[in-house]
């Protein structure tokens, strides 16, 4: 027979002195309250989208994306900001995937759940996700601009004027990085605890070191984990504004990036200038409408992606079992 | 036994292998001290170079100025007038206004959809709810400023009838959209995660499902909700786009939500594009940061005490 253990404690005395056994009320009010929350949530949702959908629609067009603005941004395309988001995210996925996907191996293979270590690295994990992107701009341009790049300048280049020390596409990924590292950290530690423990020990049978049981059959089975964690830093990083205000971003420019020390444009940061410092909003209307629409089908897109691998991925674990 | 499916490599590799693993975990650790350190680099010359604490002393960013002889003194934010003025006063009481707005718009939507998902909703319904909010948190913060510059300012405008076009109000509102996600995913997360046997005790003493989730599974995932509504608090305080967008950004000293106000966040990302490098005014900017990240930091760090107490708390009392 199975055992259960009553641990008897003012809470359930409490419980049962406050339930009327008897009189039933079936909580409508609560629910109709929770539920009008649930809908004003939705409504709101609905009308945000609706508005930039309506907005936009019109003005989407295969000129809009692949021309570059003209006469000060109130006609013509938005090609170089589109351009510079996807290699702006481009870079930042090649930087924060390896370190998210190795931090994540490092936490679940190598350490005990318990040790001081990983409970250091965890706390500092949750607090990077939770510093303010306004202060991700600040330490790129502390850092990345002024110690990194000015210390490259003044070791390689003495002479000539800024090369690295100055805002440019590499210091607005790399802080974009830092910033999306914990998104893959956390999927891709969400992707390896699904993995069995018979398929490591399967592998360690077979006579595998540690290293090439996660190499060829860990890091595969993690891959949709590992997916879904990229596509959502993407979709964080192609969003964000303030942290590549003061790192890279460029309201105009009359070149695309080529190399890593370029400036570049980018959909988020595009939207605000336009909306915040055009000379005349009512000409700008619908080009800022149209670029927040394609800003806002990119991340969506990207989302409803990393939304269904993670769903399919939670199944085939759920019918594993 | 001849053939193995693998060959072990050379035990080089091996170790070069696992030390790259465990050196790159610590990049999350490094980065974050890399933060707060070169974040307050930039800050510490207000506390010790003279020639910066005659302009901006740490005094004189909290008290009362006088500014000018024969006038009254005051708390004023002014970093590009002719006598420099950095009183923190006027950004921290706009940044509590706006904070304050959005919570009080955020709490009782985000709480109350997080109840019903959890405790009224069928799982059909659930995964309507789920993907719904994890759409609005995927909203890029700068098209929740735009909404609320070009949009909801218009609206609040003509309903409410108000001087400014652009207030506290108007971005407590936008920013409260940007929290509810937050406050919904914890809040949300706390409750279910109360378990089964709880709700099982309960119902077997006669509870109904109402009962039910407000006796128990309510007062049991209270602190991972409070948790949820202080972590919102600090991504009110953090957030910058939105409030740079709609707030109007005038550094006034008011009491009312109505008034255009600036906060912390907003200054940084309007002024630090035009401050000199090394001055005083791009000093106070940084300072500015580091207060902030201060703040998020111990907030988060609460937050996060706080949930996992909780979660080993009800992962111990099942059965």
């Amino acid at each position: 027979m199975k055992q259960i253990e009553l641990q008897p404690n003012a809470n359930s005395l409490e419980v049962v002195s406050q339930m009327n056994i008897g009189c039933k009320p079936r909580g409508l009010i609560p629910r109709s309250l929770t539920l009008s929350a649930m809908l004003i949530i939705l409504v709101i949702l609905v009308v945000i989208i609706g508005n930039i959908v309506i907005g936009g629609i019109g003005t989407i067009s295969w000129e809009f994306l692949t021309h570059p603005p003209e006469q000060g941004m109130e006609a013509g395309g938005i090609f170089p900001a589109i351009f510079g988001t996807v290699a702006l995210v481009m870079l930042m996925v090649i930087a924060v995937v390896p370190v998210g996907v190795f931090t994540a191996i490092y936490l679940q293979e190598y350490t005990s759940p318990k040790s001081r270590v990983v409970r250091l690295i965890r706390i500092a994990i949750n607090n990077l996700a939770g510093v303010p992107s306004i202060v991700f701009g600040l330490f790129g341009l502390g850092f990345f601009i002024s110690f990194v790049g000015g210390g490259l300048d003044s070791l390689f280049y003495p002479e000539a004027g800024p090369v690295w020390g100055q805002p440019a596409i590499i210091w607005a990924s790399l802080t974009l990085a830092l910033l999306t590292l914990p998104v893959v950290i956390v999927s891709t530690e969400e992707a390896l605890r699904t993995i069995s423990i018979e398929l490591r020990e399967g592998s360690y049978a077979l006579g595998a070191t540690k290293l090439q049981t996660i190499r060829r059959i860990i890091i595969p089975q993690a891959m949709p984990g590992i997916l879904t964690g990229s596509i959502l830093a993407v979709s964080r990083g192609a969003g964000e504004v303030a942290p590549i205000m003061f790192t890279g971003a460029a309201y105009y420019l009359p070149y695309l990036p080529t190399k890593l020390n370029d400036q570049f444009m980018e959909l988020g940061y595009h939207v605000y200038v336009m909306a915040t410092q055009s000379p005349d909003i009512e000409a700008t209307k619908p080009i800022l409408y149209g670029t927040i629409l394609v800003l806002l089908l990119l991340t969506f897109a990207l989302n409803s992606v990393a939304i269904l691998i993670r769903s399919r991925m939670r199944r085939s674990r759920v019918s594993a079992q | 036994m001849e053939r193995l499916i693998f060959k072990p490599k050379s035990r080089w590799r091996e170790f070069t292998g696992e030390k790259l693993i465990s050196i790159t975990a610590f990049v999350a650790l490094i980065a974050i001290l890399l933060i707060f350190v070169f974040v307050f680099k930039e800050a510490i010359p207000i506390f010790t170079n003279s020639y910066v604490q005659e302009e901006a002393s740490l005094d004189k960013m909290v008290f009362k100025q006088q500014f000018y002889e024969g006038r009254d003194s005051k708390w004023s934010w002014q970093p590009n007038s002719e006598v420099p003025k950095f009183s923190l006063l006027p950004l921290f009481i706009g940044t509590l206004k706006a904070a304050l707005v959005a919570m009080l718009f955020a709490i009782p939507l985000g709480v109350g959809a997080a109840i019903f998902s959890s405790e009224f909703a069928s799982r059909r319904i659930r995964e309507i709810i789920k993907p719904a909010i994890e759409t609005l948190a995927a909203i890029p913060s700068v098209v929740l400023g735009f909404f609320a510059l070009m949009v909801l300012a218009t609206v609040l405008q003509n309903a409410l009838g108000l001087t400014f076009r652009l207030n506290a109000f108007n971005a407590g509102i936008a920013l409260g959209l940007a929290v509810i996600p937050i406050v919904f995913t914890v809040a949300e997360d706390a409750m279910t995660s109360v378990p089964r046997s709880l709700r099982d005790a309960a119902t077997a003493l006669g509870a109904n499902p109402w009962q039910v989730s407000m006796t128990t599974v309510f007062p049991a995932a209270i602190p991972g909700i409070s948790a949820g509504v202080v972590l919102g608090f600090g991504r009110a305080v953090g957030e910058t786009m939105i409030v740079l967008m709609a707030s109007g950004n005038a550094a006034i000293i008011s009491a009312s939500i109505l008034d255009s106000t600036r906060t912390f966040s907003a200054t940084i990302a309007a002024e630090l594009a035009e401050v000199v490098f090394g001055d005083t005014h791009y000093h106070v900017l940084f300072m500015i940061g580091s207060l902030l990240f201060v703040f998020t930091f111990l907030i988060n760090l609460g937050g996060d005490i706080v949930l996992t107490r909780l979660k080993e708390r009800l992962a111990g009392k099942t059965i």
